[in-house]
């Protein structure tokens, strides 16, 4: 065997051994990772009601209220819902049936109480009046 | 029987091209060519990205500074790759045409990177409402800039040159395990970044008027780094062989 040879059988055997110790460590992190719960997944969290967290989902169309600088909507992951509150200056991209990060605490009668509200886009990129089209025809599907 | 002697032919034409010598005549012919037409073709994509294509629906005009952060994050990820795979050719070959070229490459590859991380942060304060959060793709975007920095200082941080390039491949491979998860950080974890609009499942979901000047960009910006990368790699060599000659003739006047 030669040295060429040596050398890169034990670069093979220390890139396996690398990403073998990667895979372990990406899964014993699991969902620790991530960077907003949905209503349903926080509301099985016990220790969401303790801590600040972040709730992330679909602004409810039709839920959008204002009160002076109080902005109250509802965020949905399809299967349950939050009511949140926020006072403060929402994003440009805050829209009803648009993508939101709240970030805040869970109220004791079953709300959310935001201290800051960041907009989520999907990865639909395409001109207005394309868009204008496709809602006309009704192949306009929302965030899946 | 004919692949494995074409493949054998390539090789020795490869090797042919590596030598010092004749890389440098090569790269000198090269250089010029390779940097006009991605001159042109970064004036052309900016004047469609910035002019004629159209703005989003949602993002309007902000939209725009997408045809800088996405070839950029693109070729931060590239250039890691070629690192890391120019030094497991160092460490295995043995060849110094590699390690010069993975100390060329290496900057330059931090530079994309961090001009994917400003233009993210300029665009994410319009869009999203903050100009950094740390989650699972930001994070891992900044790592990615970490790592190159590893790798520069320790390719620099010892007596010896080639201490210092086996060192810093060794980082390079390793931190491979990087590229990924900076990939699939946005379908494996909750983020507020985006999932992928272009290298997706079921081809991109963006329209083609803004997918054209964005593929221009892309490839603008890897002749671009093609050329910058060939001029360093040259000045690496050139480096090398005027220590080598000054080297021979202290010792000749030693004598």
């Amino acid at each position: 065997m030669t040295r060429r040879r040596q050398r890169l059988i034990l670069l093979g055997v220390g890139m396996a051994a690398v990403a073998l110790a990667a895979v372990l460590v990406i899964s014993a992190l699991g969902d620790s990772l991530t960077f907003f719960y949905g209503p349903s997944d926080l509301l099985a969290r016990p220790d969401a009601a303790t801590h600040r967290v972040r709730l992330g989902g679909l602004v409810e169309p039709g839920t959008v209220s204002r009160e002076g600088t109080m902005v109250r909507f509802t965020v949905t992951d399809g299967k349950s819902s939050l009511p949140v509150r926020y006072a403060g200056v929402l994003p440009d991209l805050f829209r009803e049936g648009q993508g939101v990060v709240a970030e805040g605490r869970l109220t004791p009668e079953g709300g959310f109480v935001a201290e800051t509200v960041l907009a989520k886009h999907d990865e639909k990129y395409m001109p207005p009046d394309v868009a204008a089209v496709l809602k006309k025809n009704g192949e306009w599907r929302a965030q899946q | 029987m004919a692949a494995a002697s074409a493949i054998k032919a390539i090789h020795q034409t490869m090797l042919r091209a590596a030598q010092p010598a004749r890389f440098v005549e090569l790269s000198g012919m090269l250089i010029p060519w390779v940097a006009a037409l991605g001159a042109a073709m970064f004036v052309a994509g900016l004047v469609d990205g910035l002019a004629l294509s159209p703005p989003d629906y949602q993002q309007g005009e902000t939209v725009r500074i997408m045809y800088m952060h996405v070839p950029a994050a693109w070729m931060g990820l590239f250039v890691y790759a070629l690192v890391a795979g120019l030094g497991g050719l160092g460490l295995v070959g043995g060849h110094p045409l590699a390690f010069a070229a993975a100390r060329a490459a290496a900057p330059l590859g931090a530079m994309f990177t961090a001009v994917c991380l400003i233009t993210g942060s300029l665009w994410g304060k319009p869009m999203w409402g903050a100009w950094w959060v740390w989650d699972a793709r930001l994070t891992s975007m900044l790592l990615l800039l970490f790592l190159y920095f590893g790798h520069i200082a320790l390719s620099r941080a010892f007596d010896d040159p080639r201490r210092g390039d086996k060192a810093a491949a060794v980082l390079g491979l390793v931190g491979c395990v990087n590229l990924p998860i900076v990939k699939f950080s946005v379908d494996w974890w909750n983020t507020l970044h985006q999932p992928a609009s272009v290298m997706k499942l079921g081809g991109p979901a963006i329209d083609p008027s803004m997918l054209w000047p964005l593929l221009l960009m892309a490839a603008a910006f890897k002749l671009i780094f093609f050329a910058l990368w060939l001029v360093r790699t040259r000045t690496e060599v050139v480096g090398a062989r005027l220590r080598a000659a000054a080297s021979r003739s202290r010792m000749e006047g030693e004598r």
